[in-house]
């Protein structure tokens, strides 16, 4: 495609120190481009939460970025365990994650409403023991 | 001056005839606002924001800063001296501000008013209006010119949680401007206030002030140039200090980091020093990782306003002696009750966001430039050995985009042209042998390749890397 610039990030697994790069790095590459900067924060937001999330539960993953004139496409692609019920995942404070993990000031349940709150658009689509990928879109306006 | 100049005036220039071009300052920028172009640093105006970096990692000396000199005092019926807090803390042993302030009169002002007393009604305007504004929690500190510029131009989703309360310098130099016309009877004009300064970024703010249109401040002196000179005459002022001081331990505090968060009075704040630390808590701030704080201090320099580049002594150092200093001070002596003076503590204009990094008009044209960003990187070996006078393989990168740089302008690529020259250059002239064609013909375009290798090599001399030339290009400034 003509338009549409793509940009791939590896996200490691349990590595916090290097969690939120991948967020960092699209958020400036935006700024760059002239995306307004109240797209650029709900795009920089909804994509730090999801890269916490494949750091914490899924042993890390691929986050692949579309940018077009008109949205900004993140699909988050991890191997990770699945999630057994969305509904679930999706409410407001739920949280599967470890005490340890907590105990790091993340796991607070918000991942999930949070990337749903702060994206136009969320899909997820998942398999227990195969995975999960996440696409999540943001409109430019 | 044009409005692009104003809008970024800048107060750090470069000495060319102390330039060696290496890349010290380009590899430290932390908005990558220096180039080495011709074998001299030049800063794109748009991108500085005054910091003092260059200057603190020049081994060359080479980064100069735009100050006043004590000359000034001449140009006044009447003169005050404002003396930054962190200046305080410059002396060994100094258990006593007056014989500081006393000093700076002995020196040649008229009088003194302490930045630290403004700073204690500044502190207190801002308790009261983070305390009214909790929808714009947290609030980040303005008080260091240089991170209300870095927001300015990289943080536009931050700009809304600037804290609109001018910097305690403004309301010093109003406080001193009344204070001196009450006392003597003289027009505003006649009246200097000058202001002696820890930091190049605080030079800018007087010239080019954010927040509000014009600054009351008439000129700027450096510490370091005022020290020297103060030190014979505090050996005399310690013998009869004379009354001048009215802050306390909150507004001696601020030329510390923390100092002007302890100011708030309260439990939910965060206090971050030295540039790139700044930056990472604005970038996490950004992505509302905090959002519960009610106040953000940033400075600039490590340490607060103690490290400073236009001090003296070691900014921890100079902590301590703060912390002695303060020791038997009251926590305030400066009240806006006990001022009878109406003066103004509120931004009059707002700050608004400059997109300046921004690599294309259009977000289409922005794409398009990114591509080539990209496919240009692939090229490059990746190495940011600076050799090319930018500070990263991606900084070239953009320079060529936005049609400032050339690809030759890596070492790298250019002596891979012209190993690819010579390469072509040696199997021709074996082949031409083995064909035996005219001969003339063969010498013709060996000597043309001869020429191009001959000038690909011209260009490896002209790189800054090898570049001994003196550039007397006018203008300290690298401007469009």
């Amino acid at each position: 495609m003509e338009d549409t610039i793509k940009l791939e990030y590896i996200v490691s697994a349990e590595d916090f120190t290097r969690a939120g790069e991948a967020s960092s790095d699209l958020k400036n590459i935006l700024k760059q481009m002239g995306v307004s900067p109240d797209t650029v924060r709900k795009v920089s937001i909804a994509m730090y939460e999801g890269e916490i999330n494949m750091v914490i539960h899924a042993n890390g993953g691929v986050i692949t970025v579309f940018v077009t004139p008109k949205e900004v496409t993140m699909i988050l692609k991890d191997s990770g365990p699945g999630i057994p019920d969305i509904d679930k995942a999706m409410q407001a404070g739920y949280s599967t994650a470890p005490d340890n993990i907590r105990s790091l000031g993340f796991g607070a349940g918000m991942g999930l409403p949070n990337m749903k709150k702060y994206s136009d658009d969320m899909k997820i689509e998942t398999e227990l023991g195969v995975g999960t990928t996440v696409t999540m879109t943001v409109r430019i306006c | 001056m044009n409005t692009l100049n104003t809008k970024f005036f800048h107060s750090v220039y470069l000495d060319e005839s102390l330039c060696k071009g290496c890349i010290n300052c380009i590899k430290r920028c932390p908005t990558q606002a220096i180039r080495v172009r011709n074998g001299k640093a030049r800063i794109t105006s748009q991108f500085c924001i005054d910091c003092g970096e260059c200057v603190r990692t020049c081994s060359h000396h080479a980064k100069k800063i735009h100050i006043d000199s004590l000359d000034m005092l001449n140009d006044y019926a009447y003169t005050v001296a404002l003396p930054a807090p962190s200046m305080y803390a410059q002396f060994n042993n100094l258990d006593d501000v007056n014989i500081l302030l006393t000093a700076l009169i002995y020196l040649g002002f008229d009088d003194v008013f302490e930045v630290g007393a403004a700073a204690e009604l500044v502190s207190e305007a801002s308790r009261k209006y983070v305390d009214t504004h909790q929808e714009q929690w947290p609030f980040i500190s303005t008080a260091c010119p240089s991170v209300v510029r870095l927001i300015r131009v990289r943080f536009p989703n931050l700009i809304d949680h600037l804290l609109p309360i001018l910097p305690p310098v403004e309301v010093a130099a109003q406080l001193a401007r009344k204070r001196a016309m009450a006392k003597t009877g003289l027009p505003a004009d006649k009246i200097g206030i000058i202001f002696i300064s820890p930091c190049p970024s605080k030079v800018t703010y007087v010239k080019s002030p954010l927040g509000t249109d014009h600054s009351a401040v008439d000129g700027v002196l450096a510490v370091k140039d005022v020290y020297p000179l103060l030190l014979p005459h505090m050996k005399i002022a310690e013998q009869r200090p004379m009354d001048l001081a009215i802050s306390g331990r909150i507004g001696i505090g601020w030329g510390c980091s923390g100092g002007e968060a302890g100011g708030m009075i309260t439990d939910s704040y965060l206090a971050a020093d030295g540039i790139e630390n700044v930056i990472r808590v604005l970038e996490d701030l950004e992505d509302e990782k905090f959002a519960r704080l009610q106040f953000i201090e940033l400075n600039a320099c490590s340490g607060g306003c103690v490290g400073g580049v236009l001090n003296v002594e070691n900014p921890y150092v100079a902590k301590a002696k703060i912390k002695r200093l303060n020791k038997y001070l009251p926590v305030a002596r400066t009240h806006s009750e006990d001022i009878p003076l109406k003066i103004e503590l509120n931004w009059n204009k707002a700050v608004e966001y400059e997109p300046v990094f921004q690599i294309g008009e259009t977000v289409l044209e922005s794409i398009n430039k990114m591509k080539q960003i990209d496919s240009l990187c692939n090229e490059f070996p990746g190495l940011d050995c600076g050799s090319c006078g930018a500070p990263s393989c991606r900084a070239l990168a953009e320079d060529i985009v936005r049609g400032k740089a050339e690809k030759n302008d890596c070492v790298y690529i250019l002596r891979n042209h012209i190993h690819l020259l010579s390469e072509t250059y040696s199997r021709f002239s074996h082949e031409a042998i083995v064909d035996g064609e005219d001969p003339n013909a063969c010498i013709h375009m060996l000597m043309n390749y001869m020429d191009k290798l001959t000038e690909e090599i011209a260009l490896l001399d002209s790189h800054n890397l090898i570049n001994t030339d003196s550039d007397t290009e006018e203008g300290k400034h690298y401007d469009d």
